[in-house]
């Protein structure tokens, strides 16, 4: 296998790494555009994933998982939502307790409905999303380097890694060329401007926190039904808060994040490549080391020593209405 | 008429004890409420397992021992987060600093056992507070220097902290000839002597790291309450733009405020790895820094406050444990959920029962006050 294949597979196992980084830093996008911190998409994406698991398994099908996880992203966004916009509770510590709620909740309803040690039964078939082979695929594949990148990266992903490469351009469209878009962001910037105009600025991160979850679910669904086969006990390890860390690296703008989620994913994927390799002048670079640099770069980032990353002015701050 | 004296910030006129007690308890009630009916759902009956989890906490010598043993923990990092708080920072980053703690405490005592144990207990415990304030000074100084928000860099310790941590356990400081990533066993010298080894109880890894702990409550409230700088933090917690006009630097006491809180977290390893392990691991953080925030915040970050949620944690991580013998469908996680609840509910929906609570003992003040 020469070098060019070699890289393209290597991008193949990037976009598979980047799906769930991809929707949750979409996700997070609406949130914190609106001015609602959101450190919970972890435990979204962690209670999308059994949930999905869950329903698949008893259903025997995929799509009947992804509703039940996207449901189930939604109904933890609105906890969020109730916390942090009705009662104006501190946003961090919902995300916190959602996240820890979650990891306890997942494994104790997997035990008690599954009696398999905090999974659920292995997804297969119907139930778990499959890989699509796009038409031509195989025929092409002979052909050197356009056929084969067709054959080995365009295809043979499954629906929802097509869904998280196309959600990048219908957020961008929606956060920058609707008004659904330009009042997230006035509310994440300017929240008594927009009370101003006549609109609830409550209502609106309601909103936006809805598409947060719908996004997460999807994000979740992809960990455990189309990724995984099954249902594993914090199965997420910390792709919610990578997601974050994407999402801060990328600016807050749809673009970028895409870049750092597809930065952050590469270096993932490149990782397992390295392990234990001998390069030339750095000699063997730790796995922990590459997996650290996702966080390293945003702290670095945010410190303002690799551009700078200006946050929505409003975020973290509960909109009090005056009287 | 007596006016009723009430702490700058506290919301006025309402009877302390309402707010130190009654408040606390009522979100906790509610918490538990909601794990109870989660119980119900998977299938077990919520009053036998909270009598378990009483039983399994306190019911005997040996559990005692062990809720204390956690309750140390949990003094340890509540404490750490509410300094922080004090100064209107968020530490969510208390677990990666335990872990840079207790890293200290193990390289302190792989590397000084040659000393004697009066030397090198006090370094390590030292070391341990070096390093966990160091993990917390650089988010300090981002924060105050150059306005990278605390929370979001704290989180990003965390996850660098357990990368150094699994770095140096699997490629450095690895037991010879070990398979797991665990350091070699510390020097008998340097290990904390245990509670068992004075007192006539059974063996339990309740250590002399308790007593300090109850010792550094007594400090935390002279130091926040007594001194000029625990004054000064207040201060740029409440108003940072009084601070200023005060003459009183915001960026000096928000480092500050956030060394100590670090250097409190990692004592976390002094009582995990010298205490209890005798040899670096790694987990041994096991979520303590995530539940300091409860505790703080059920604490009202004060000393006593705190004492009491630690307490109430150690009780919930002692008699979790109970819950997988005896109960049928419910174990350990079981513990997580209410936890996750108790935070919920006395953290992020505070305000769901204050105001009414708040209202009816204004009311009921009025009217008593008419009627005299």
């Amino acid at each position: 296998m020469d070098s060019i294949q070699l890289f393209i597979l290597l991008l193949d196992a990037t976009f598979r790494v980047a799906t769930p980084l991809i929707l949750a830093a979409m996700a997070g996008m609406f949130s914190e555009r609106s001015g609602v911190v959101d450190i919970g998409l972890e435990g979204k994406m962690l209670g999308a994933a059994f949930a999905a698991a869950a329903a698949a398994s008893v259903s025997g099908s995929a799509w009947v998982g992804l509703g039940a996880g996207i449901l189930t992203s939604l109904a933890l966004s609105s906890l969020h939502a109730y916390a942090c916009v009705t009662h104006k509770g501190n946003q961090v510590v919902s995300g916190m307790a959602i996240n820890i709620m979650v990891a306890g909740l997942t494994p104790t309803l997997a035990i008690a409905w599954f009696h398999k040690g905090g999974q659920t039964p292995a997804l297969s078939g119907d139930s778990r999303f499959q890989p699509i082979t796009l038409p031509f695929a195989d025929a092409l594949r002979d052909t050197p380097i356009i056929g084969f990148t067709y054959a080995e990266l365009i295809s043979g992903h499954n629906i929802l890694v097509y869904i998280a490469v196309i959600s990048v351009p219908i957020v961008a469209y929606v956060m920058y060329r609707t008004r659904f878009g330009l009042r997230v962001r006035a509310v994440g910037e300017n929240p008594h401007a927009v009370d101003t105009a006549g609109i609830s600025v409550d209502l609106m991160r309601y909103k936006a926190l809805a598409v947060t979850g719908l996004l997460c679910g999807i994000a979740g669904t992809y960990i455990s039904s189309a990724h995984g086969a099954g249902f594993i006990r914090d199965m997420t390890a910390g792709k919610g808060y990578l997601a974050l860390a994407a999402l801060i690296f990328g600016k807050w703008k749809p673009v970028p994040t895409l870049f750092a989620c597809l930065l952050f994913a590469f270096t993932d994927a490149l990782q397992a490549r390295l392990q234990g390799v001998d390069l030339p002048i750095v000699g063997v670079i730790p796995v922990q080391f590459i997996q650290a640099l996702p966080y390293i770069l945003t702290v670095l980032l945010l410190a303002g020593f690799v551009g700078k990353a200006h946050p929505p002015k409003a975020i973290g701050i509960p909109y009090i209405k005056e009287r | 008429m007596i006016e009723v004296k009430s702490k700058f910030g506290s919301p006025a006129k309402v009877p302390a004890w309402v707010n130190l007690a009654l408040i606390p308890l009522i979100n906790l009630a509610a918490a538990l409420f909601i794990s109870g009916i989660v119980i119900l759902i998977v299938g077990d009956d919520p009053i036998q397992a909270l009598e378990v989890l009483f039983y399994g906490a306190f019911g005997y010598a040996d559990a005692i021992g062990y809720t204390l043993y956690y309750t140390t923990n949990f003094i340890f990092t509540g404490l750490a987060v509410a300094i922080a708080f004090h100064c209107g920072l968020f530490n969510i980053g208390a677990e990666g600093q335990a872990l840079m703690g207790g890293l200290g405490v193990g390289l302190a005592a792989l590397y000084l056992d040659f000393l004697p144990s009066w030397v090198v207990i006090p370094i390590a415990i030292a070391t341990a507070a070096a390093f966990g304030a160091f993990w917390a000074y650089i988010p300090g100084y981002l924060q105050a220097k150059r306005g990278s928000h605390i929370v979001i860099t704290t989180i990003m310790f965390n996850f660098i902290a357990a990368s150094i941590m699994t770095y140096l356990l699997v490629e450095v400081l690895i037991a010879p000839g070990g398979q797991s990533p665990e350091s070699r066993e510390f020097a008998e010298l340097s290990w904390l002597p245990f509670f068992h080894d004075f007192l006539p109880m059974p063996d339990t890894p309740l250590n002399v790291s308790f007593i300090f702990a109850l010792l550094l409550s007594g400090a935390f409230y002279y130091f926040v309450w007594r001194t000029r700088w625990g004054y000064e933090i207040r201060v740029v917690g409440q108003n940072e733009t009084a601070a200023k006009y005060a003459g009183i630097s915001p960026s000096r006491n928000i480092i500050l405020a956030m060394a100590l809180s670090g250097a409190l977290a990692g004592f976390v390893g002094v009582n995990e790895v010298l205490g209890v392990h005798h040899r670096l691991i790694l987990d041994f953080t096991g979520g303590f820094g995530f539940v300091g925030i409860a505790v703080a915040l059920m604490g009202r970050n004060h000393p006593v406050g705190i004492f009491i949620a630690a307490l109430l944690f150690g009780a919930l991580y002692q008699g979790g444990s109970e819950l997988a013998f005896e109960m049928k469908t419910i174990n350990r996680e079981m513990v997580i959920v209410i936890q996750g609840l108790i935070i919920l509910f006395s953290g992020a929906l505070e305000n769901m029962f204050r105001p009414k609570i708040e209202s009816f003992f204004k009311r009921k003040k009025t009217t008593t006050a008419a009627r005299a």
